[in-house]
């Protein structure tokens, strides 16, 4: 077997490398306050985790699937119940199994994709989202007969050791993104990753090349599930810290499809780059309300204006730049690059000159 | 035992006359897609944003019930024009997912304007028609039917009859029906493409004001709207989303079984089976008729 390392290239060594000094050294060491563990950075490495999942179905596969909340509800509830009756698992086996129930659930919502493609997929996977939170609204085992209907998460224990402190749950959720975020790239580059591309793109094409759809499809759906499934048990034991339904909602399916979207198409950096925007965003957008205009400003018409500018985002890059921000990233990097190259050239003739 | 076949009666005519409502809503959708062959999300926007701003003409500008409807209507023109000029045009040669997912971004635009322009609270909604049973079929039928579920059910009639009719037999409608088939080929012998899409958008616009009208007497203005108007999504399914009748049938099909599904199989599962029963028929209706009951096949091609 190959080890995994090998099919990164330098760069991505050198860019992971540098993501890590960044998160696990210089991010600990400089930032001190609970409110950004708690609020800003939980959430993000949660939800950009979710949109990871979002977009293997999204933007690898090209299925346009609307639940990712629902599997994540699926995951975070199965979480839940297994702490709850199989102690024995431990925190991580937990994590892994409630991935893989919400994986179960997503073979089952991505069959109709075998069939239909486009709004209509949109539709059938509507029905997971709106069929999970029923199911564990309604079936009092899932809450484990809780009447008040919002259940306090366990504390986080692994390996004996109880992570409680934000500090401490921002790097059970660093450890997990990281993971799952090198195994993504892997998927993205290897076999699997083109075929999905390949379905993408056309699958009749693909199929007539002896791309199994019925295999391309399921898996992407199910690895879809399994990493909104384990986002959704993170986000809830390490960001809200209490299980309820109705955190789950049609909403956060659309948040999520948001961040995919904005954040680029079919890129793993995308995720966390689109995340990251629609999470600061609001955060960014109160402040101006709170420290320029002093409240003047109802916090109600300040979340109807952050919905206006998703909006007009979201048909200004699909007018000017499908492939989102990540994109975008790319293009400045670009610039940047040939800037510093043409100014080298410059220096070289001024060199020779002399 | 008559008693129960008048029970289900009931329940049965009360989600026939439900899903009225919802056909409405489909109607919307039906008229963009037929002209344009774009799915619009936001639809169900429109609806929460033409009602909401008909409310605040009436009660906050107290316009009364015929002009605040106008000015309504006239503003979802707008909204139209808007659209089809800074939304549509820019996309024209996009891909259908593409749009779609420009029209999300359009209805998120929508619902944030008409909750920042009009506040985020419920507004009641009075058309003067009671959402109580009607006397005279209580005593005369004994069933119970709420009159506002009839009125829903007669102005969804006149308003696909006369849909229909335009469509069918005018010359706007066989335009209508050309650029639908072929844009290109519709532009090249001379059919005005913007005036028809326009066209289109605003007619769509006053479907959801009338929709949004009816729910809104029923629920109360307010933000649930729009996750009223997603069940919109599966009548089309079932009814095709290319036919005015099928709206009509979809919607019917989805509030009677909706209705029936609950009352009798409801409380074996706890209730509230509403929310998820449409998508799942539609997912089953999406495994053997793809293109629903009235819809045209589609064919792909490598």
């Amino acid at each position: 077997m190959k080890p995994v390392f090998m099919t990164y290239t330098k760069k991505d060594l050198i860019n992971l490398a540098v993501c890590m000094i960044l998160s696990v050294l210089i991010i600990p060491t400089f930032i001190k306050t609970e409110y950004w563990y708690t609020s800003i950075l939980i959430p993000w490495l949660c939800l950009a985790l979710a949109t990871i999942g979002q977009q293997i179905v999204m933007g690898y596969t090209g299925q346009l699937a609307l639940g990712a909340a629902g599997f994540m509800a699926a995951g975070a509830f199965a979480m839940f119940n297994l702490i709850l009756r199989v102690p024995d698992l431990g925190f991580v086996g937990s994590l892994i199994v409630s991935g893989l129930i919400a994986a179960a659930f997503g073979i089952l919502f991505g069959l109709p994709s075998l069939k239909v493609r486009g709004i209509y997929l949109m539709v059938a996977t509507l029905a997971s989202q709106f069929f999970i939170i029923w199911m564990i609204d309604k079936f009092g085992w899932f809450k484990n007969y809780d009447s008040s209907g919002i259940i306090t998460a366990q504390d986080i224990v692994i390996l004996g050791k109880p992570f409680t402190t934000p500090l401490a749950m921002y790097f059970v959720c660093l450890a997990v993104t990281t993971i799952l975020t090198l195994l993504a790239m892997n998927m993205a580059r290897g076999s699997t990753g083109r075929n999905w591309m390949a379905v993408r793109d056309m699958d009749i094409a693909a199929e007539s090349m002896g791309v199994s759809l019925l295999r391309t499809k399921v898996q992407a759906f199910a690895i879809s599930a399994f990493y909104c499934g384990v986002a959704g048990a993170l986000f809830a034991f390490c960001y809200l810290k209490s299980l309820e339904p109705v955190a789950f909602d049609i909403k956060l399916s659309f948040k999520i499809l948001f961040m995919c979207i904005l954040g680029g198409l079919g890129t793993i950096n995308g995720a966390f780059i689109g995340a990251a925007f629609i999470l600061l965003f609001p955060v960014l957008l109160n402040a101006i309300g709170n420290n320029v205009f002093h409240g003047a400003i109802d916090a109600t018409i300040i979340s109807s204006i952050e919905q206006v500018i998703f909006g007009l985002l979201m048909i200004i890059f699909m007018i000017y730049e499908p492939l989102g921000m990540a994109k975008l990233w790319e293009n400045l990097k670009q610039i940047i690059k040939f800037k510093l190259s043409s100014s080298n050239i410059k220096k070289f003739k001024s060199l020779k000159k002399t | 035992m008559v008693e129960e076949l008048l029970f289900f009666m009931e329940v049965l005519v009360g989600g026939l006359l439900a899903g009225t409502m919802y056909s409405l809503v489909a109607l919307g959708f039906v008229l963009i897609f037929k002209a344009s062959a774009t799915f619009n999300f936001s639809q169900g926007a429109m609806v929460f944003f033409s009602v909401l701003a008909f409310c605040g003409f009436m009660q906050d500008f107290n316009i009364p019930f015929v002009p605040a409807f106008i000015l309504a209507a006239l503003l979802m023109v707008v909204v139209g024009l808007c659209t089809e000029r800074l939304v549509l045009r820019p996309l024209m040669n996009a891909s259908e997912d593409t749009v779609l997912m420009a029209t999300i971004g359009l209805g998120y635009v929508l619902e944030g304007l008409a909750q920042a322009a009009w506040g985020v609270e419920v507004r009641r909604l009075d058309l003067g028609i009671g959402d109580f049973p009607v006397p005279w079929i209580a005593d005369n039928l004994k069933l119970f039917i709420s009159a506002l579920d009839i009125t829903a059910g007669l102005v969804a009639a006149i308003m696909i009859i006369g849909l229909f009719l335009l469509f069918k037999y005018t010359k706007i409608g066989l335009g209508l029906r050309a650029v639908a088939d072929d844009p290109g080929a519709a532009s090249s012998i001379g059919i005005p493409l913007k005036h028809i899409m326009l066209l289109v958008w605003s007619a769509a616009g006053v479907v959801a004001l009338v929709a949004g009208c009816m729910w809104g007497a029923r629920a109360g203005v307010q933000f649930a709207l729009v996750d009223l108007a997603l069940k919109a999504l599966p009548v089309l399914i079932i009814g095709g989303f290319s036919s005015i009748p099928g709206a009509i049938i979809g919607g019917l099909i989805i509030g009677a079984v909706e209705k029936v599904l609950e009352v009798y199989i409801g409380p074996f599962f706890g209730g509230a089976i509403e929310g998820w029963a449409p998508y799942v028929l539609a997912i089953f209706f999406l495994l053997y008729r793809p293109e629903g009951l009235f819809g045209e096949k589609i064919i792909r091609r490598v």
